[in-house]
């Protein structure tokens, strides 16, 4: 399967510089390990098998991410690694240490705004400083730090609904770095975003990661958006949930919105497409016969 | 009209429109009251007899319908004699706005009791005492033990049914058990009203803390949050705003029971005022006496709401 613009590109072939980061990468040492991990759903006395053997490392500072149709499972494997949702089989390691349950090691943004309504962004920001149990004032001083980092300063005393989506989420993902997590999982968190907003925000979170030592998995259903962002991208197919294929992105770093379309770009993007969209599609079974009927002119046409 | 206007369904009521109607909805029955009190065509099915004239059984101040009024001036004029004389008003029961409005205003004036009979504002005094720890006991049991059957499913499973079950039972009919346990002082007309209002409570704060948006307690979660830290910094304050509606809509409740509280044991309060006013047939002072309470109740839900505003910025804005 060739790009688009006549040029065959392989999205396997690495280029020479991204090959090189990828080597450091895997040198180093790996911070989240997914040991056969499933997950079973049982409703009213079926089973529903929603994610089946997923085994995947990530690398410290690393930028993994997942796609997959809907309903392949990208956010049970999410929540499962936050510990919001119990796995039926297999585990899971941070630094090697197996963990149960949500902790301040693995932070989370959210799809949804979650910010507490009801805190100013400063006190949303020292949320999880408290929760470790640092004093008001030192947790104050490193929030506003981060604050500081992401440029939310001059809002560190309005209040959530004053701000717009894209500043919560940007005060969501402060947040959950404050509380210095190991691993930063983000479940869709530009989704609910408008398009100029979505391209900002990704930009700035490559900012905010080249800066901080901090590994991110991000799940998306936006395929552009995986390849921009990613080191390495977790293909999962649906019904069951499985890994599909893992593949390492061929672009260089930093990457620039002109990188889009690139042939690089465009034969990952193909070979993403094919994965996805290629068997037999469950939401092509929603549109099926629905051919509207005319109901103006034969004559009026508007194409 | 092409525009939104609040008279279709789910319209838009503007801001001039909104204090005329407001205005509008006290002074209507108002202005039907005083019609049917003072344009004498209006009602008055009966003639106040201000001269018995020849008529024996007739004596001055009493209150007549006015055929059998009539029937008597005809007698007396067939018989030659003097006719009675009289005026046309509406019965006992219904005194004019003026009266109660002087009854009302009274009350503040000559707050004193004479002899053993307390003014409305003593007895109205005794019936808020009445309310208020009959509220406070029932809060402080309701609330935590509401917010925890929210927070905790089992907890909930445990208690929740037979509350359900017990909030069925009419308060009222504790009464009886309630005097002889408690007496027949004040204590028996407290627990009326925690009766009345605790259960209902228990059940309207768990749904309450029930309803709390679960992504928050997940983000809470995932940034370490656990058991007695998560509820204080969490789900405390996130239902506080709707929590306080609760209160607010369980305190009218608390007043509904208020009546029936205070005729058990011995009748007292506000409610003994009124029946004994009733009695008396001043109905004035009963007018004055209910509408003491609407305005009592109506004036607390106002200020608790406007403070609310305050309170609870973030809630209001978000809305």
């Amino acid at each position: 399967m060739g790009a688009g613009n006549g040029m065959t590109v392989d999205y396997r072939v690495l280029p020479p510089d991204v090959a090189e980061r990828m080597a450091r990468i895997k040198s180093r040492d790996v911070v989240l390990r997914v040991e056969n991990l499933g997950k079973v759903f049982a409703q009213r006395g079926r089973e529903t098998v929603a994610l089946e053997d997923i085994n995947m490392n990530v690398h410290r500072r690393e930028f993994v991410c997942v796609v997959g149709p809907s309903g392949c499972g990208k956010s049970t494997l999410v929540r499962i690694l936050a510990g919001l949702e119990q796995a039926s089989s297999g585990r899971i390691l941070v630094d090697d240490k197996p963990v149960d349950g949500p902790g301040p090691d693995r932070g989370m943004v959210f799809q949804k705004y979650t910010l507490f309504p009801w805190r100013t962004v400063c006190q949303n920001v020292m949320f999880g400083l408290e929760m470790a149990g640092i004093s008001k004032d030192e947790s104050r001083r490193q929030a506003m730090q981060w604050l500081q980092a992401i440029g939310l300063e001059r809002f560190a005393d309005s209040l959530p609904h004053q701000l717009s989506g894209g500043m919560q989420q940007r005060v969501a993902i402060a947040r959950a770095l404050a509380a210095q997590p190991r691993v930063l999982l983000m479940d869709e968190p530009f989704s609910a975003l408008d398009a100029q907003t979505r391209v900002r925000m990704q930009t700035h979170l490559m900012e905010i990661w080249r800066k901080i030592d901090i590994t991110i998995v991000f799940i998306t259903h936006d395929l552009d958006e995986a390849i921009y962002l990613a080191d390495r991208i977790l293909v999962l197919k649906a019904h069951p949930g499985r890994m599909e294929e893992v593949i390492e992105v061929p672009l260089s770093r930093p990457r620039r919105a002109e990188q889009m379309t690139s042939a690089e770009f465009q034969a990952t993007k193909a070979h993403l497409e094919s994965l996805i969209h290629t068997p037999a599609e469950e939401t092509a079974d929603e549109f099926e016969g629905t051919e509207v009927p005319l109901l103006t002119l034969v004559t009026d046409v508007v194409e | 009209m092409s525009r939104m206007s609040g008279w279709a369904l789910y319209g838009k009521v503007g801001r001039k429109s909104r204090v005329v109607l407001g205005g509008l909805s006290i002074l209507l029955p108002l202005l039907i009251w005083s019609a049917v009190s003072y344009v004498p065509f209006i009602w008055h099915p009966q003639v106040l007899v201000t001269d018995p004239g020849g008529e024996d059984y007739l004596e001055e101040g009493m209150r007549m319908k006015r055929a059998d009024f009539e029937r008597a001036v005809q007698e007396m004029h067939a018989a030659g004699q003097k006719a009675p004389e009289g005026v046309p008003v509406n019965p006992v029961y219904l005194p004019s706005p003026g009266g109660v409005f002087s009854a009302f205003v009274q009350a503040f004036v000559q707050p004193d009791s004479h002899g053993p009979e307390k003014s409305i504002l003593q007895a109205f005094w005794h019936s808020i005492q009445i309310i208020f720890w009959g509220f406070v006991i029932s809060s402080v049991i309701g609330v935590p033990l509401g917010v925890l059957c929210g927070a905790l499913p089992a907890l909930s499973r445990l208690v929740e049914p037979s509350v359900d079950f017990l909030r069925y039972l009419p308060a009222p009919a504790f009464g009886a058990l309630m005097v002889a346990i408690l007496g027949i002082y004040d204590a028996p007309k407290i627990a009326i009203i925690v009766i009345g209002t605790l259960f209902q409570q228990i059940l309207v704060i768990a749904n309450t803390t029930r309803k709390l948006d679960f992504g928050l307690m997940e983000a809470a979660r995932t940034l370490g949050a656990r058991g007695k830290r998560l509820m204080f910094s969490v789900v405390v304050p996130g239902i506080l705003p709707d929590l306080y509606r609760d209160q607010r809509i369980l305190l009218g409740w608390a007043w509904t029971y208020l009546i029936v509280a205070e005729l058990i044991g011995t009748s007292s309060g506000i409610t003994w005022f009124i029946t004994q006013q009733a009695r008396y047939q001043h109905f004035a002072n009963v007018y004055a006496a209910m509408a003491l309470i609407g305005i009592v109740g109506l004036g607390t839900d106002m200020l608790l709401g406007f403070a609310a505003r305050f309170l609870f910025r973030w809630k209001q804005e978000t809305e």
